[in-house]
């Protein structure tokens, strides 16, 4: 066997064995320390089991979910039109700019109060306060994509006549795309972020009520499977993200790809 | 007379940048004064800034933004001493790397705050719960940039440095370290927010004393000018911290030559 | 059918200034292919970009048919120096052609037939559901050529569009360009900072000072036609043309001090 491909099995055994390895060694250390705080792996992943397939789907991950992408989603539209409408006119973006820096420095768990007085405790605090903390990061990326669209296209489009939604849809807006999606993905992260904490101040289901109120009854093994599930959550959408930018921005990867050639 | 003109536009500039911020201050206090919005849950601006210098004089609200900061820096401190060396030594190996990418690609998008319980269960609701918290979140930002900053290496830098016989040692001292330091910069700024973000979460669903846990008191005493009044204070925090780091960050980009053709 | 009229164009105010255009004129009559010629830097692209209405000049005007230009005119196609960044990366090669004609009352089937023609006639037939950045840089500019076609403009105005290929492909192009332009009788003026090209190419050869920029000389060329990239570059007459705008261009640089 030549050196080089040893070498690459090595790392590929690697990849694999170390995660591996790290579960196994929690598994047993947790099974032998007997710690009130840390229950045994398989504890935990029966409860998991037990817990979330698929018992409390519908009582509290729907909900916490739909709420995500609610708010999640009227963020990308309302950023993405917002910041359209700034990176397209500087008297826009002087207006507009203390207020957009005030309000993406307001750390987002500070606006729960703010929520909850003005409008309960309900759905819809939830989903406006992800809404608001999501619209910073879309927003700013947008304004950047929209105007660091390539001088040349702009002038093509006025050349050929190619103006108003048009020009929008065509030009600008595929341009920024790169950028919006880079934002999306910072958004995606509060996005989780806020939907946990607002259902652990205000809430009486959701993954996180569930998570805090284990807690509070000692249902440690309970509590260790709403994080798991957290966890795992994190992880999906993560990657359901990164593949729809893989597949819609297919083009700029190749582009990128080809002027480095 | 261009002169002229010049300075008449950049103060037609700088009257269109706090336009809009006069704007929404007036509207507001209109709508509120006017019954508009109700003044339980929208009190005028006016007295939002009255409570907010009524709570400078007091010493509770200079002790609770002490130990928002305290929570802040305690967390950015710790995660960049574990998470930079942590990358150096991942970013200057190949096996290093390989062998824990995966675990790190499973840990990272963890969200932060799903530690809360735990945190409660360990540490209690005192100040090392807000750290632990912050630390876990401030962590991996740091953690990928110096990843990237150590891998994204001049390879015509480093044919140099071997050219001239530098060892292996010098040539990660002298060409590695320095080229990764922008990206240490941007991931101390991402840090930054982060670990307020969790400083304040802490003492928000914990109630762990600081900022946070004010806000909440003043919403559940139903003093809606201070609860406004704190909120701007930890904007006025949060844009303060980012401008410093964004500040710093220009500094030690600016000879950067990836970060040069970029903007 | 086109007229430049004392056009001058300064870049900037207060002191940091750069007069790009002193004052220049020339015509343009229908169905005529002028190709304008000049150093470097010496505001050929600024030119341009005031003809098509892209960029308000200081002062003079351009006019097309009588009608003084304010905008881009719908009668005009341009072909970008940047060609790669003329093309949008996320379209085919079909969906660039068609992107201007969108808004032109056509039907689908005219639509198509005016891509499909205009991708011909470049020669790029197999390539029509490709990307841009699949495509080499001459084939890029192909795709913008073909753009400008299916435009049916009745003037293209052209800025150094081979500036960026190597010289073979370059060979191709302007035989290409030459093509079309009978093909579609469409007006031309090109821009190019190479003499050989310009005499080459042009029925008349605009000769541009160094900055600040006005007209030095118009040269008719009346070499025979059909141009051929061999045969017509042999001709005496050709040698003397290139030499004459060679030296018109070299004796200005010789009177103005060193820059
Ligand atoms: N947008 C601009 N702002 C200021 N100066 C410019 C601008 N565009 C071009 N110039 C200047 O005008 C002169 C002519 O430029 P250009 O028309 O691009 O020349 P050419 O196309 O012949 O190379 C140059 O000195 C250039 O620096
Ligand atoms: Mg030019």
């Amino acid at each position: 066997m030549n050196p080089a491909r040893r070498r690459r099995i090595l790392l590929i055994a690697l990849e694999a064995g170390v995660p591996l390895a790290v579960l196994a060694g929690w598994w047993v250390w947790s099974v032998g320390a007997d710690s009130f705080y840390f229950p045994a792996l398989p504890t935990i992943l029966t409860t998991f089991a037990d817990t979330w397939l698929f018992e409390r789907v519908g009582s509290d991950v729907v909900p916490s979910l739909a709420r995500l992408a609610a708010g999640f989603g009227i963020a990308v539209v309302a950023g993405v039109a917002i910041g359209t409408a700034l990176g397209l006119s500087p008297v826009a973006r002087r207006v507009a700019g203390p207020l957009v820096e005030f309000g993406r420095a307001v750390p987002p768990p500070a606006l729960l109060p703010f929520g909850m007085l003005v409008l309960g405790v309900g759905d819809a605090m939830k989903v406006f306060v992800i809404a608001v903390v999501c619209l910073w990061p879309v927003l700013l990326n947008t304004v950047d994509g929209v105007r660091g669209v390539d001088p040349t296209m702009l002038d093509t489009a006025r050349v050929y006549g190619i103006g108003g939604l048009e020009r929008l849809r065509r030009i600008v807006w595929p341009s920024a795309l790169p950028q919006v999606f880079a934002g999306m993905r910072t958004s995606l992260s509060l996005a989780l972020i806020l939907m946990v904490i607002s259902e652990m101040v205000a809430s009486t289901e959701g993954i996180g009520y569930f998570v805090l109120e284990s807690q509070r009854s000692f249902a440690i093994a309970e509590m260790w499977s709403g994080i798991v599930l957290l966890g795992v959550l994190g992880y999906l959408l993560n990657a359901a993200l990164a593949l729809l930018e893989r597949r819609v921005l297919r083009w700029h990867r190749a582009a990128l790809a080809s002027a480095l050639r | 007379m261009a002169h002229a003109l010049r300075t008449r536009r950049g103060l037609g500039r700088w009257a269109q940048t706090w336009a809009g911020v006069a704007t929404v201050l007036v509207l507001a206090e209109l709508a509120s004064r006017t019954g508009l919005l109700p003044q339980r849950y929208f009190p005028p601006v006016t007295e939002m800034f009255t409570a907010l210098f009524a709570a400078l004089g007091e010493p509770w609200f200079w002790l609770a933004t002490g130990q928002t900061l305290q929570g802040w820096v305690l967390g950015l401190g710790i995660a960049a001493l574990l998470a930079v060396p942590a990358g150096m030594l991942l970013g200057t190996s190949v096996v290093r790397y390989r062998a824990f990418r995966a675990v790190i690609e499973f840990l990272r998008p963890i969200p932060s705050v799903a530690l809360v319980p735990l945190a409660i269960l360990v540490y209690g609701a005192g100040l090392e719960s807000k750290v632990f918290l912050a630390v876990f979140a401030a962590f991996w930002p740091l953690l990928i940039q110096t990843l990237y900053g150590m891998q994204d290496v001049d390879p015509v830098a480093v044919d140099t440095a071997r050219a001239f016989r530098l060892t292996r040692a010098e040539r990660i001292t002298r060409v590695v370290l320095p080229g990764a330091v922008p990206y240490v910069a941007t991931g101390l700024r991402i840090s930054s927010s982060v670990a307020l973000i969790l400083a304040v979460t802490a003492e928000l669903v914990i109630g762990s004393p600081g900022l946070g846990r004010e806000i909440n008191a003043a919403r559940v005493g139903g003093a809606a000018d201070l609860l406004y009044a704190l909120i701007i204070v930890t904007g006025l925090i949060g844009w303060g911290l980012n401008s410093m780091f964004a500040a710093a960050e220009r500094r030690v980009l600016h000879w950067h030559p990836s970060q040069r053709g970029a903007r | 059918m086109l007229e430049v009229n004392g056009l001058s164009k300064t870049y900037g105010e207060g002191e940091r200034t750069t007069r790009a255009l002193a004052e220049l004129s020339f015509t343009v009559a229908e169905g005529e292919f002028v190709c304008v010629v000049g150093p470097s830097g010496c505001g050929k692209t600024t030119l341009l970009r005031c003809m098509a209405g892209l960029l308000p000049p200081t002062s003079g005007s351009v006019s097309l048919r009588g009608h003084v230009v304010a905008g881009p005119p719908e009668q005009v196609g341009f072909v970008f120096q940047e060609y790669s960044r003329s093309l949008m990366p996320w379209l085919s090669v079909r969906d660039n052609i068609a992107l201007p004609l969108r808004h032109k009352r056509l039907g689908k089937a005219e639509r198509t037939r005016l891509v499909e023609e205009a991708v011909e006639s470049v020669g790029l037939t197999g390539f029509i559901d490709h990307f841009p950045w699949e495509l080499s840089g001459g084939m890029q500019q192909r795709v913008a050529i073909a753009r400008a076609l299916a435009y049916e403009p009745e003037i293209l105005l052209m800025d150094e569009p081979f500036a960026s290929v190597d010289a073979q492909t370059r060979a191709d192009l302007e035989d290409l360009v030459l093509r079309v332009r009978k093909d579609y009788g469409v007006t031309v003026v090109f821009v190019t900072h190479d003499i050989d090209e310009a005499v080459y190419l042009g029925d008349r050869v605009v000769v541009l000072t160094q900055p600040p920029t006005t007209v030095q000389e118009v040269l008719a060329v009346n070499l025979p036609e059909p141009r051929d990239q061999v045969e017509t570059k042999e001709l005496p007459e050709f040698a003397h043309l290139r030499a004459h705008v060679f030296r018109a261009i070299k004796r200005r640089q010789e009177l103005r001090p060193a820059t």
